[in-house]
């Protein structure tokens, strides 16, 4: 193709990929109840979003849910993504991408079917339990793929020198790839902090999350508040995934 | 033996969990796609007590009712629609952005992929709600089109809560999914064979059609399927943007189980939808392997 012609399209492919982003930061500042004109620079909606109590709320259950089930997943998918790489194994890679690759609705009305059979009450829980289980893949990818670039004999000189298998593991193996577990729990905040789909269906009426909140805010009244949480939401998972990518580059490719 | 053992302790949790919360789940819903509706919304038992004793309570009637309306057909057919077209666009706004990014310096390289990746890591549901502040109507988008139209005597179009919206919307949400993959194809293009083809003489365009499209096509396909596929379960992005028009068959699916409540419905829709993508994945990788054995 000739250059200019690509040069053109590939900025206006950036512009169409930040051009809405932009417009949803520069309205959380503007000081009308529209987002049309723009009247002058406010900090209104985000003192709004301080004293509005359902956000509050919504924002406290995000964070506990989003760091316990970043917890369970890291622990877990470390153990997956240790098993892939140690052993030949024929279930567990099935079931680490099988979740990844289905319609995330999919996952979702059969969580909530699940809940129900079990007599779970919807709520943070349910919600819990169902980031954990979406979470364990990613981390485990993560995890696997810091295994792959580690010099395999630097746990077996251990071992050869007389360290237990759990030696090894703890003092050699595990400060090896702490990186890529560190990577791969940011990694699992950020997806539950801002998992919409699967939460939708496994709340129930009890339990909002953020993005819960934000989907019924746009569905009944669009306010500028909108546009503060989600400025505010985009720099948190713009900070973590900063982070993740220098602690380990490759973590942030495949989401 | 303590080989083993150490096996099992190590990949026994994730495996345990996920079979507790994803294998266990999916059969249920499998199982639900049979079962009788309940009264109030949820299950009917599987089990029938009456005076022959305990027997089974389950039914094709889920999936006689998607067959005996075409009306079903007939949203998954427009749901596919959407997707080859978002597919499309993708593909062709993706396509010029890997090109320009793999033949860019490599040191800039990893800076100008992280910035296709970057909003696609901004929250779902904000990227979707940007499209309704861009495509409202007092939106400098729609004022300026209407104006327009206006000169011609045209009455005034609304964007949002159309289809248009939900295509649109669809193709800047997917759009990551096509550039990573072509990108990673043509970042390892050999520059020599375009080189020797413009010695002999061929045009920018020619080297193009002639040389990288035909070797680009493995990413093609990857970036197709990484596309197609999630399209089908979308229900977000329709829900917020396409009004009453513009629904697909998530948003059935999702109607089935909060607001109708039919959930064997629900669940049988959510099967119809996993076994159709499946066959166009087998079909379509059957014929792309084809295309890419004769190629090479």
């Amino acid at each position: 193709m000739p250059k200019r012609l690509l040069a053109a399209s590939g900025i206006a492919a950036y512009l169409f990929l930040y051009l809405p982003l932009v417009i949803v930061v520069a309205y959380s500042f503007n000081d009308s109840r529209l987002n049309a004109e723009w009247v002058g620079f406010t900090w209104r909606w985000y003192k709004a979003l301080f004293e509005d109590d359902a956000m509050l709320k919504a924002a406290g259950n995000s964070l506990f849910i989003a760091l316990t089930a970043s917890f369970a997943a890291t622990v877990l998918g470390t153990m997956a993504g240790y098993a892939l790489h140690r052993y030949r194994l024929r279930l567990l890679p099935v079931l680490i991408m099988a979740p990844l690759a289905i319609p995330e609705i999919l996952v979702g009305v059969s969580l909530l079917i699940f809940f129900v059979a079990v007599n779970l009450t919807l709520g943070l829980l349910s919600i819990t339990l169902s980031h954990i289980a979406f979470c364990i893949g990613f981390v485990a990818i993560v995890v696997r793929s810091r295994l792959a670039g580690m010099d395999e004999s630097l746990p077996e000189a251990a071992r050869d020198l007389g360290a237990s298998p759990w030696q090894a593991f703890r003092l050699v193996t595990f400060p090896l790839i702490a990186p890529g577990i560190l990577a791969g729990a940011l990694l699992a905040f950020t997806l539950s902090i801002d998992d919409f789909v699967i939460t939708f269906f496994t709340a129930g009426v009890g339990a909002s999350t953020l993005p819960l909140q934000i989907y019924s805010m746009i569905k009944i009244a669009v306010t500028p508040e909108v546009n503060a949480v989600s400025t505010l939401l985009m720099l948190l998972t713009l900070f973590l995934i900063v982070i993740a990518s220098r602690i380990s580059p490759d973590s942030v490719r495949g989401k | 033996m303590t080989r083993n053992i150490g096996k099992w302790l190590i990949s026994g949790p994730p495996v345990f969990y996920l079979a507790v919360f994803f294998v266990i789940p999916t059969f249920i819903m499998v199982l639900a796609s049979f079962r009788h509706a309940g009264e109030f919304g949820g299950l009917a038992p599987i089990f029938l007590h009456d005076v022959r004793g305990a027997h089974l309570n389950l039914t094709l009637e889920s999936y006689r009712e998607y067959f005996s309306d075409f009306i079903y057909s007939r949203l998954f057919i427009k749901t596919l629609i959407y997707a080859l077209v978002t597919t499309f666009f993708c593909l062709v706004t993706a396509y010029p952005l890997a090109l320009l990014i793999a033949g860019s310096e490599k040191r800039h390289r990893d800076l100008l992929v992280l910035l296709v990746i970057l909003p696609f890591w901004s929250n779902f549901l904000i990227r979707i709600y940007a499209w309704m502040i861009i495509l409202g109507p007092q939106s400098a988008l729609s004022v300026g089109l209407n104006g327009f139209l206006g000169m011609f005597g045209i009455e005034p179009v609304g964007l949002l809560f159309t289809p248009f919206a939900v295509v649109l919307c669809l193709i800047y949400v997917q759009l990551p999914f096509m550039v990573l993959p072509l990108y990673a194809n043509l970042e390892k293009h050999d520059p020599a064979l375009l080189d020797a083809a413009q010695d002999l003489g061929a045009n920018s365009w020619q080297r193009f059609w002639r040389i990288t499209f035909p070797l680009s096509l493995p990413g093609v396909y990857a970036g197709i399927a990484l596309v197609f596929i999630p399209v089908l379960g979308i229900f977000a992005v329709p829900d917020i943007l396409g009004g009453t028009g513009g629904i697909m068959i998530g948003n059935l699916i999702k109607q089935e189980f909060l607001e109708a409540r039919d959930w064997p419905f629900g669940s049988a829709l959510s099967i119809i939808l996993t076994l159709g993508a499946l066959c166009i994945v087998g079909v379509a990788a059957m014929v792309a392997g084809r295309t890419v054995k004769n190629d090479a």
